[in-house]
């Protein structure tokens, strides 16, 4: 990847990509400026990964340019599927793996790495497993671990490949707070992500992905289109918009909404146990 | 008991088994944790091809069977980037084919058999001052290489996906640590012989394995486990009058069958506890209640 001095943190222009001469992804034309807060999606096999991993320079270049700005620290959490679980490594251990420049040909950590790792594994709030072997967390717990391998480098571009797959509500919720906490503290962020109620939808910038190309970039109000969603997906879906919140379903193809429409908010909406129901006069309320 | 440390060959033979076992250990430590047992098996074997050579064109034996050996691993290296290949299938073609040419220059060449016995099945009492200084000499470069290469072979074997993406020149690493268990299968190839050399890469990080979830300890475990078995081998080996290279390994194998049937114990043990301890608060709520 060219690395020149550009105002965008990341520059792809009319770039095609892909692994062993496999085009994977083509015509991609995609600024990231610094301090964004972005999320790809699309369906499985689509070159989400792809697209996230030429902002490291890896996968191969067949066409276009691709620019990074000039001493770009890059910080990446993997899908955690890709590790072996089998090796016996403690949650420290792992997120000092990210600091591996310093005192690169020392096999053994100096106390001020010690010392950093702590400081991001409390910020993270898993310092107290710090001597844990990773294989014993939870899925939460694995992806925070890998995040504070990438934070303990100090990145200003942090890349993550599904960070909330396999993780319960509460704990999605958590990591997208302290993602959001870092990009407000000045990292550009860009994640993968197939959740589109529970993660996209939240992003203020998305970058849709199918037919191997770019099928849409913009906020979700934007991006999360009926005719964006069915070419990218294949599939119909059902598009709901309530305030600033947009929600998508699959549908079958013979039901309301099928044909590209954007639907109202439905009049009667069902709050189960939420706690000041009691002002939802209006709603037909089953309290918990 | 001390009768063993009286003589100057048995004297050399414990120190290059107290080497070779700590240096095969350390190596072995990345190959059962990358599962690469079968290319140190493999190697052996090829490497074995290279001895032979070197013995009937009287060129220097560690020399030569380290070209052959780093020739092997640039071999396997390359048919194993070809995806209709694969890394197993590369290393069973290129190593089995190393191996069969010194099976045949054996066939062409008989006055050698017995020189071909001892890289078979180790030759350690042969040992002499020079095999030991070049033995010496080749564990201190491999351990120095593996002091070097810590911090990204750790990363590679625990995430290699994602070592890319940190810097870490994975093909390189890869290059470097293979040519580090051809330059190991050498050393120990007079000390264990051919057929040998797998366990002893395999069996002292294994059982490190068993006692231990933490890899600094687990490397320091297998190191030492690898350096008093190999000890202890040769100087049991004295006593059984067995060859010091199968004592070694049994000596190994038996270390593990105990661990592995402490561990059986313990964890049946940790159950009955638990079990009693389920049988207690079972009892004090019934009294409660």
């Amino acid at each position: 990847m060219a690395t020149v001095g550009v105002d965008a943190l990341v520059e792809l222009q009319g770039v095609a990509l892909g692994y062993e001469g496999v085009v994977a992804l083509r015509d991609v034309d995609v600024s990231i400026a610094p301090g964004e807060l972005i999320g790809i999606v699309g369906p499985s096999g689509c070159g989400k990964t792809t697209l996230l991993r030429s902002l490291l320079g890896e996968p191969e270049l067949y066409a276009g340019t691709a620019q990074v700005a000039d001493n770009t620290r890059v910080g990446y959490v993997p899908q955690v599927e890709t590790v072996d679980w089998n090796f016996p490594i403690t949650v420290e251990q792992v997120a000092m793996l990210g600091s591996w420049r310093t005192r690169r040909w020392l096999p053994w950590t100096s106390r001020a790495e010690r010392s950093r790792a702590r400081v991001v594994l409390s910020q993270l709030g898993i310092a107290d497993l710090a001597d844990r072997p990773i294989r014993a967390l939870s899925g939460g717990q694995q992806q925070r671990t890998f995040l504070a391998r990438a934070l303990i480098r100090s990145p200003d571009l942090l890349l993550l490949d599904e960070p909330t797959s396999g993780v319960d509500i509460k704990t999605r919720h958590e990591i997208l707070h302290q993602l959001a906490g870092l990009n407000t503290a000045g990292v550009t962020v860009v994640l993968t992500t197939h959740d589109l109620n529970g993660v996209a939808s939240h992003l203020p910038r998305l970058i849709a992905l199918g037919e191997q190309t770019v099928l849409a970039d913009g906020p979700p109000s934007e991006v999360l289109q009926p005719d964006i969603l069915e070419r990218a997906y294949g599939q119909p879906m059902l598009v709901v918009q309530s305030g600033h919140e947009t929600y998508v379903l699959p549908i079958p193809e013979e039901a309301p909404g099928a044909h590209g429409d954007v639907l109202p908010p439905p009049e009667v909406v069902n709050v189960i146990g939420r706690p000041d129901s009691d002002s939802d006069s209006d709603s037909t309320s089953d309290h918990a | 008991m001390l009768e063993p440390f009286e003589f100057g060959f048995m004297q050399r033979a414990m120190i290059a088994a107290t080497l070779v076992g700590g240096v095969t250990a350390a190596v072995g430590v990345f190959v059962i944790l990358r599962r690469l047992a079968y290319i140190g098996h493999g190697l052996a074997h090829s490497i074995f091809g290279g001895a032979v050579v070197s013995f009937t064109i009287g060129f220097n034996f560690f020399l030569g069977a380290s070209l052959w050996g780093a020739f092997s691993v640039f071999l396997i290296n390359q048919a194993a980037r070809r995806r209709q290949i694969g890394g197993d299938a590369a290393i069973g073609i290129i190593t089995t084919a190393a191996f069969a040419i010194g099976i045949a220059v054996i066939s062409r060449a008989r006055s050698f058999t017995r020189d071909f016995e001892a890289a078979l099945f180790g030759e350690i009492l042969g040992i002499t001052n020079q095999d030991l200084y070049v033995t010496a000499g080749m564990v201190l470069l491999i351990a120095i290489v593996m002091f070097l290469l810590w911090k990204p072979l750790v990363f590679i074997t625990f995430d290699q996906d994602v070592a890319t993406s940190y810097g870490i020149s994975v093909r390189w690493v890869e290059a470097i640590f293979s040519l580090a268990l051809a330059a190991t299968v050498v050393a120990a190839l007079q000390v264990l012989g051919v057929t040998l050399i797998a366990a002893a890469l395999v069996i002292p990080p294994v059982v490190a394995r068993l006692l231990t979830d933490s890899f600094p300890r687990l490397f320091v475990i297998a190191v030492v486990i690898g350096a008093l078995t190999g000890f202890l081998g040769v100087y049991v080996s004295w006593f059984v009058d067995v060859s010091s290279g199968a004592t070694v390994v049994l000596v190994q194998s038996a270390v593990f069958a105990l661990t592995l049937g402490w561990g059986v114990l313990e964890s049946r043990r940790g159950f009955s506890a638990a079990r009693r301890a389920e049988r207690l608060a079972g009892l004090e709520r019934s009294l409660n209640d």
